[in-house]
Formats: structure tokens, C-alpha cells, sequence
């Protein structure tokens, strides 16, 4: 069985996001970009399903410019076996788009599982993987932190607020990650070398004859509101009376 | 012109998650007619539930044994088949909402507004939401003549209240393939007398600094005195002492109490959103650098084990 994996080029997680003075959008200059986290889980889980001998071949895709390469590279160096990309520049790749450009690759790739981190950390929209799985009429399972593939159905335990639920789903199936699902591997220098030498194909998202959606127009963006220092207080006593005469306790 | 919003109701088949009247309050200020609809396999608590609450025009119950668990893949095909004749369909932002919606906005081919926290402007369909972990707020349009869907930060709107009159509720049949692809197999729930994290008053949270399941007590302790929920920082549910559902931040729970106490938490970005609209927040840290001190309207330094019983009997 081939899996899918989708890879997206965002600000490092470890970075702290500031709005442009001029609400524009964000600033990205000379700014670190990495992976999108819970895709770097969802790679993971591929590798695994692979190594476990659930899986055959590992594929990640990426939708971008040139430089989502980077990413993929990251993702070849963890042990996918091929990359590639759809190379869309200065286009606005929102969730809807992004799901009808991958059920291009899914339908020349025929993969057996698609597993899509379960939201980016850039626009937190939680749609992709959703929208794929609508479109190519097949099953998903979000938020997993458990998943076993059995034949041609898996089972995935899936964090929703209730609880932990279990679904079992037929395959082909769309799995989207969330963050318990596994620890991604640490990537050495010789397999960054390794990756160097796998293959990456480029499509430009003009041959994949993607029909583009309607999509939402951003306005403006702004910085949130500041929730402001309060005072520290020495003690317990001084504490409760506040907070009574703040009418909350 | 006045848009009819369709509103998708959140239940366990038995009781109307609080959810549904704080994305109704989003869907009100659409200033149009709000009609709730109820799959279940049996809607009859849950729809009246739902028709009691203020500005609901209608309640709709689509009744089938396929609608007796959330599957996703078997919602989405009648949520798109009944948008047909509305202008909006909204969902609240919770992990139910999460997984239904894009499904059903891919279905018609319309884009998703996630995490509605403000209707800018009705008429210019214009919404504020957050992205890259709420460090930026924008404010989005939905073109003109594509149907407007979005999830609903339920922290961001507070709970539609009763009406001085219920609604009618009406049985609808909806004209859609469901798949057999996906099956429910059961949930896990962590049974608990306490209220419930997301629509509680007041919650007290523990972080990494209470140290193990076993001091966990402490923190039930000081929240069964207050009446309170209990959570915890993503580090806590990590370190396995408490489970995944009470888990509080981006990536678990967010919510809007009252009064916010974060016991032995650093306050990392991460936990931060979560919190970002509770009335009051009060943090006790051994740690005066913790960074949730930056954003705590009351701080107190010192031993958590120490403070807190302390804290239990002031409050009497």
C-alpha cells in the first residue's frame, strides 16, 4: 500500500508571529520556516506504517513555490521515498483549493491512505484533509492519536472533547493527526545527505487542470488584544479579597 | 435582504451541548432567521432544547438510525443536501463542528470561515478570526453569492438564552446517499460529577509544576471547593496526570470562564490562547519569570502545595 502524506511550509512553531505595521499580513522576512508540526507527525506515522510493513512506499506532497523543496527535503530526510510538489507561486492556496489540487495527486497516485497533519499552524483552519476526503467520496478519521491499519480498514482513536472515540474506517481513507499520535524522529545528518539524492517531481498546478474554488478575501490583519500585567499580590489573604471584591468568588 | 441561516445543532442524543446556544448567538447576529437543525436517530429532547432558546425561527429534526452517532462522513452529505435553501450554515467550532463542516463546505464547493470570533459586518459578510495561534486576528469576506459556512468560537460568544417561547419543531426528510464506509465503534469519556470544562464559571487548571497524577488531588480538591471544572496544560496531559479531554490551549480546549486559576503552569503561548478570554485569571507559580504572570490579572508566587490549602480555607 502507497500512503500520501502532505507536507505544508510554514513559520516555525518556535517563532513568535508578528502583524506588519501596516495590516497587511505577517512579517516572513529572514523569518524560520519548517514544517508544519502536525504534518512532521503525520510523515511519521507513514514511516512507521512503512517499517511495520503496513505500508510500501511513503510519498509527501507539497503545494507552493519553489521553496516548500526545503520541506520536502525535511520529509525525504525523515524516510519518505519520494517527494513532490505542485508548484503554485503567488496563488492563495486556501483549505478548498489545496483539497481539489490533492485529489489530483490522489487520483494519479491511487494511494491506499492520505495522512494529512490536522491543522496548519499558520491559517489554523482544520479543512484540508476534511475536504480531500469529501471530494474523493472516501472516509476520514481527524484528530487521531491512534491509528492501526488492518487489511483494508484501520481503526483510529480520535481526541474529540468528549472523550477519546473510535472509528473504523474503510480504506482508501483520509487520517488527519493530532499531536499524541507519535514523537517524529529525530533526522541525522547522513540521511539530510541521503535525501538529497531522492526523488522530488515538480507539476505546475496549471497541468493538474485544478478547477479554483471561491475563496475568502482577507481584509485586514491585526495583532490581538493585549491582556495586561495585573498586580502580584504577597498572600493567600490578600488574594481571596480581591478576588471578592472583584465579585468572583 | 434577510439571509435564512442554517445552524447544526451539537448532542449526544439525549442532551443539547452548550455549544449550539454560543454559536447561536453568532448565527443571531447574522440578523436574519436561524432555523437549528437536530440529526439524531431520535431528536425529541434535544430539538425541544433547542427550540426553547431565543431567536430560533424553527427547529428541524432529521430522524434516522445512520444519525444516532456523528459520523462525519454520513452528516455531511445531508448538511449540504439541506443548505440548498440557505444563505448560511454554521457549526460550532468544537471538535464535532471541526470534522462535519469542511466536509459538508466541500460538498458545495463554498470556502469555510473556522472559528468565527466576531460577525464584522452581516451585510458586507465580513468575519474575525484568529490565525497562527490567535498572534493574529483578520478579519475575512465571504464573496458575494457563495454561501456563507463557518465554524463558531464558542469562547468568543456568549450562550443565546431562553426564549419567552419555543419554537415549532419540524420533522424534515433529507435526500442524500449515506456512505458504509465509516463505522462508530464507541467513545471513552472519563466520568466526572464535576462541570463540565467548557461552559463552567470557573476552572482551575494544573500545569507540570503539580508533578504527578497523584498531586493532581490538590487541584481537584481547591475545585470542588470553588464549584469549579478542572484542566490542565498540554505538559500535564503529556506527562500522563490527568487524561487528553481536560487539556486546555490551542490545540485542546478553549474556554471563557469567569475566574481562570492556573496552578503550576508556565503559560506558554500554546496554553495562553486557550485562556485569552476568561474574565479573571489568577496564576500561583513557585516561578516569578513564569510567563503567565505577563497575562494574569493577579499573581502569586510561591509552593503550590503550600498555597493551596492555604486558599481552600480562606475561602471558607
Amino acid at each position: 500500500m502507497k500512503i500520501l502524506v502532505t507536507v505544508k511550509r510554514v513559520i516555525d512553531y518556535n517563532v513568535r508571529v508578528q502583524v506588519k505595521r501596516d495590516g497587511s499580513g505577517v512579517e516572513t522576512d529572514g523569518v524560520k520556516m519548517s514544517v508544519n508540526p502536525f504534518d512532521e507527525i503525520a510523515v511519521e506515522e507513514a514511516l512507521r506504517l512503512r517499517e511495520a510493513g503496513v505500508a510500501s512506499e511513503v510519498v509527501v506532497a507539497s503545494i507552493g513555490s519553489a521553496d516548500c523543496q526545503q520541506q520536502l527535503r525535511t520529509a525525504l530526510a525523515m524516510g519518505a521515498d519520494r517527494a513532490i510538489l505542485v508548484r503554485a507561486d503567488d496563488i492563495d492556496m486556501q483549505p478548498l483549493y489545496a483539497a481539489r489540487t490533492l485529489l489530483k495527486l490522489v487520483e494519479k497516485e491511487a494511494p491506499g491512505l492520505v495522512i494529512t497533519g490536522k491543522q496548519a499552524i499558520d491559517d489554523d483552519c482544520n479543512q484540508t484533509g476534511q475536504m480531500l476526503a469529501a471530494l474523493w467520496g472516501r472516509p476520514q478519521a481527524t484528530f487521531a492519536s491512534e491509528l492501526k491499519v488492518d487489511g483494508d480498514s484501520a481503526t483510529t482513536v480520535r481526541e474529540v472533547d468528549a472523550g477519546l472515540e473510535t472509528i473504523r474506517v474503510q480504506l482508501p481513507a483520509v487520517v488527519t493527526t493530532d499531536l499524541r499520535l507519535n514523537e517524529p524522529r529525530f533526522v541525522k545528518m547522513p540521511d539530510i545527505m541521503k535525501a538529497k539524492r531522492k526523488p522530488l517531481e515538480e507539476i505546475a498546478l496549471a497541468d493538474l487542470g485544478v478547477e479554483a474554488p471561491p475563496g475568502l478575501e482577507t481584509l485586514t490583519y491585526a495583532p490581538p488584544p493585549q491582556r495586561s500585567r495585573g498586580e502580584m499580590v504577597e498572600d493567600v489573604p490578600t488574594l481571596v479579597s480581591a478576588l471578592k471584591s472583584r465579585g468572583v468568588l | 435582504m434577510s439571509m435564512k441561516v442554517l445552524l447544526l445543532a451539537e448532542h449526544d442524543g439525549n442532551t443539547l451541548n452548550p455549544s449550539t446556544a454560543r454559536a447561536l448567538a453568532c448565527a443571531n447576529g447574522l440578523g436574519g432567521e436561524v432555523h437549528v437543525v437536530v440529526f439524531a436517530a431520535s431528536a425529541g429532547d434535544v430539538a425541544n432544547a433547542a427550540a426553547q432558546l431565543e431567536g430560533v425561527a424553527k427547529v428541524l429534526t432529521v430522524e434516522r438510525a445512520e444519525n444516532g452517532v456523528p459520523l462525519a462522513a454520513v452528516l455531511a452529505p445531508q448538511i449540504a443536501a439541506l443548505a440548498d435553501g440557505y444563505d448560511a450554515v454554521l457549526a460550532p467550532s468544537t471538535t464535532f463542528g471541526k470534522d462535519v463542516l469542511p466536509r459538508a463546505a466541500a460538498l458545495l464547493g463554498a470556502p469555510q470561515v473556522s472559528d468565527i470570533m466576531e460577525v464584522v459586518d452581516a451585510g458586507a459578510r465580513s468575519f474575525r478570526r484568529p490565525m497562527y495561534a490567535g498572534n493574529a486576528i483578520v478579519d475575512v469576506k465571504v464573496p458575494e453569492g457563495v454561501k456563507i459556512i463557518g465554524t463558531v468560537r464558542t469562547a468568543s460568544f456568549q450562550a443565546a438564552a431562553e426564549g419567552a417561547s419555543a419554537a415549532p419543531i419540524e420533522a424534515v426528510s433529507v435526500a442524500a446517499e449515506l456512505p458504509s464506509h465509516s463505522e462508530y465503534i464507541g467513545l471513552a469519556t472519563q466520568q466526572s460529577e464535576r462541570p463540565d470544562l467548557q461552559s463552567a464559571p470557573r476552572v482551575v487548571s494544573g500545569g507540570r509544576g503539580v508533578g504527578s497524577e497523584e498531586n493532581f488531588r490538590v487541584i481537584f480538591s481547591l475545585a470542588d471547593k470553588l464549584g469549579a471544572a478542572v484542566g490542565a496544560s498540554r505538559a500535564a496531559v503529556d506527562a500522563g496526570y490527568v487524561p487528553n479531554d481536560m487539556q486546555v490551549g490551542q490545540t485542546g480546549k478553549i474556554i471563557a470562564p469567569d475566574l481562570y486559576l492556573a496552578i503550576g503552569i508556565s503559560g506558554a503561548i500554546q496554553h495562553v490562547t486557550g485562556i485569552k478570554d476568561a474574565g479573571i485569571i489568577v496564576a500561583i507559580n513557585k516561578d516569578p519569570e513564569a510567563p503567565i504572570f505577563e497575562i494574569a490579572d493577579y499573581g502569586l508566587v510561591g509552593d503550590l502545595f503550600t498555597l493551596l490549602p492555604e486558599l481552600e480555607t480562606a475561602i471558607g
